[in-house]
């Protein structure tokens, strides 16, 4: 299938033929073997897949467990994956380990807690006060304290990001104590979907956290701002000398993905007990699902979050008695071994 | 391997050899000033001297890789629950001293070092992905001890009270001087053990892998074999603070032992402190072992303007989180090395 494509542009260029040829003959190999590795790498996923849903099954010897397991891990998945778009937006572009990302998504959940209990809004529509308002507390964030370490190593900018989640998730415990707290939705009650049960508000988390997802990524590939903060997340010099305002962009970034942490936090409050340390798992799952689907990679952080969630489901199933989360981290850590660059990320 | 620390080592780069001799001396001259510390100190200070001291331990351990090896970790909080695990299981089953099972936690954190760093060096990661590693390395035994019988679960471990204070057992009257004694003992130890470590061709050979690693490896050095050493080194002083957490505390589970903020805990002191510095971790657990002590002791008689805070918990955690970022952005080598610079300029 390769050489042919490779030919019109062959037969068009004349000046230096030679050495033409071998790059184009370069460039057409590598083509070829980049869709043939997608497609060996799609057959492995798939074969994964279905031996990790037939081991769920022989654990199990159900398939209505296995099914449920699927279908409530998908749903916690999209919001794992909104999450996660969030912080591998911020790693891409700022190049940050933002070990504060959780926080802001506690944040968000005692935001949304005050809103519906004492000023009485409906939990869905506080997304319209909360994404803003972390949109902003991101951006003073950035432009207060993290801008000031641009260009120090690494560890300095992730000891500062560990600071500001020590000082908001304490601040929130200094202000609401650490009581277990809950967002009611009036109105919630199980839903059946293909053949398992889930509640509505799963669903609609999953639902607005999808949409969510496809507006930030229309946001990056359509618009201005979007090609402006995909240049600088490439280059940040040439994105300099093409006249766009790093420090800007910088700033706008990590506020994109705080909201996206604000958004996920919202939508998941109705699900989750609320506690000022409720962001720290959504954290850890986050870091995972960024690796999985390759640092700076945001449609790759949506599926990786899919993958997280169904894999913390059928873990439950795998390893009874041990936490989700167990399984989680081992999948991390083969993810680090053996493909640092994430499943969908080339090797370089 | 990281350019983290480079600023920082200018400090232990090529000392003479008197100037090791003078850091022994300035150990010494400091234990000798701190042994009279219990009869004058009222008791609730000397809670607060002691947990300095683990602190201070803990970093010391952490130093070791991170500073000196230049490795990052965000994982120490496995080494300090393996060492608290390790001695606590072995006292409640089978009625061993805790100074035995100090040892065998210093062997087991040892061996989950060399394991970690083998598989972490093997696949090569580094930065942010090395850090990530070692951090769910700890998270996956806090996970497992949380549900495993074999550790008691959740509950975790009381150390069994005995009739009379005894210093094999080391267990004394609550507020006895002899714990700051051992805990003294046991920090100075590890302080000694990181300025021998650090003029042994060992830690010669680990800081000039930290500096260039292929140019060291062009030298003959092996890698690998020193990282390792470095490594299991720094995860042996840190599960040496378990142990004596435990014996102290009396209490141990798998959040107090394998927690992030054990992690965090080890790292803290070294980085306010100076870290890759000899006496960076000490000048640090000294800054932050007192602050939960002073916050609360504000908390209890608020000034009028705080008054709303009463009895709520959380200001030392703030303190910390402030102090740090302040630390890194105006002071990023950390506090050591801006008062050698200082008094160096005068």
């Amino acid at each position: 299938m390769s050489p042919t494509s490779g030919q019109p542009s062959r037969a068009s260029s004349g000046a230096s033929p030679d050495d033409d040829v071998a790059a184009h003959d370069h460039e057409v190999i590598s083509r070829g073997t980049t869709r043939r590795r997608y497609v060996q790498r799609g057959v492995i996923v798939l074969i994964l897949i279905v031996a990790a849903l037939a081991l769920a099954y022989m654990r199990s010897g159900s398939a209505v467990v296995v099914t449920q397991a699927v279908v409530t891990g998908i749903l916690t998945g999209g919001v794992y994956g909104l999450v996660a778009m969030g912080l591998t937006l911020i790693f891409g572009v700022l190049d940050i380990v933002n070990f504060a990302h959780g926080a802001f998504l506690a944040l968000a959940l005692f935001v949304t807690f005050w809103l519906v209990n004492t000023v009485g809004i409906h939990p869905y529509v506080a997304l319209a006060i909360t994404i803003p308002v972390m949109f902003g507390i991101g951006f003073m964030v950035q432009r207060g304290v993290l801008a000031r370490a641009i260009g120090k190593p690494l560890e300095n900018q992730l000891l500062i990001t560990l600071g500001i989640s020590l000082v908001i998730e304490n601040t929130l415990l200094l202000f609401f104590g650490g009581d277990p707290r809950s967002v009611a939705l009036h109105g919630d009650h199980a839903l059946h979907v293909f053949g398992a049960v889930a509640d509505l508000s799963r669903v609609l988390a999953f639902a607005g956290a999808l949409l969510l997802a496809g507006v930030l990524y229309l946001l990056l590939q359509r618009t201005r701002l979007g090609t402006a903060i995909r240049a600088v997340a490439t280059n940040d010099m040439g994105a300099q000398l093409v006249g766009i305002d790093t420090r800007l962009i910088y700033a706008l970034t990590f506020a994109i993905g705080t909201a996206c942490a604000g958004a996920a936090g919202t939508l998941v409050a109705p699900l989750v007990t609320i506690e000022p340390t409720s962001g720290d798992m959504f954290n850890i799952i986050a870091f995972v699902v960024v690796v999985l689907g390759g640092m700076g990679n945001v449609i790759g952080a949506l599926v990786g979050g899919l993958i997280i969630g169904v894999t913390e489901q059928l873990s439950g199933l795998y390893l009874p008695g041990q936490s989700p989360l167990l399984l989680v981290f081992i999948v991390f850590v083969l993810v680090l071994f053996l493909r640092p660059q994430g499943l969908f990320g080339r090797t370089s | 391997m990281s350019t983290g620390t480079r600023e920082t080592q200018k400090l232990t780069k090529a000392l003479p050899p008197q100037m090791w001799n003078r850091h022994l001396v300035a150990i010494a001259v400091l234990t000798l000033i701190l042994i009279p510390a219990p009869f004058v100190l009222p008791a609730a200070q000397q809670a607060v001297a002691v947990r300095v001291l683990i602190f201070a331990l803990m970093s010391i351990g952490w130093n070791v890789m991170s500073g000196f090896g230049g490795m990052f970790s965000f994982g120490h909080a496995a080494y300090f629950g393996l060492g608290a695990y390790t001695s606590a299981w072995l006292l409640v089953n089978h009625d061993v001293s805790p100074w035995i099972g100090m040892l065998a936690g210093m062997v087991v954190a040892a061996a989950f070092a060399v394991l970690v760093g083998f598989l972490s060096l093997r696949y090569r990661l580094k930065g942010a992905y090395f850090a990530l590693a070692t951090f769910a390395f700890a998270e996956m035994l806090r996970l497992w001890a949380t549900n495993s019988d074999f550790v008691n679960r959740a509950v975790g471990y009381h150390a069994p009270l005995r009739p009379d204070a005894s210093w094999w057992y080391l267990q004394f009257d609550p507020g006895s001087a002899n714990y700051f004694f051992a805990a003294l003992a046991l920090t100075v130890a590890a302080l000694a053990c990181s300025v021998f470590f650090l003029r042994s061709r060992a830690g010669q050979f680990t800081l000039a892998i930290r500096d260039d690693q292929d140019a060291a490896s062009a030298l003959g050095i092996p890698v690998m074999r020193y990282k390792l050493f470095a490594m299991a080194l720094s995860a042996a002083i840190t599960s040496v603070a378990g142990a004596f957490y435990v014996q102290y505390y009396l209490f141990i589970d798998p959040e107090l032992a394998f927690g992030s903020g054990v992690s965090i805990q080890a790292i803290l002191p070294a980085v306010i402190g100076g870290v890759g510095t000899i006496w960076g971790p000490v000048i640090g657990a000294c800054v932050l072992g007192p602050l939960s002590d002073v916050t609360a002791t504000i908390l209890r008689n608020p000034p009028a303007a705080l008054s709303f805070l009463q009895g709520r918990a959380g200001l030392d955690v703030i303190v910390y989180g402030v102090l740090l970022i302040v630390i890194v952005l105006l002071l990023p080598r950390g506090i050591y090395p801006a008062l050698r610079k200082r008094w160096s300029r005068k």
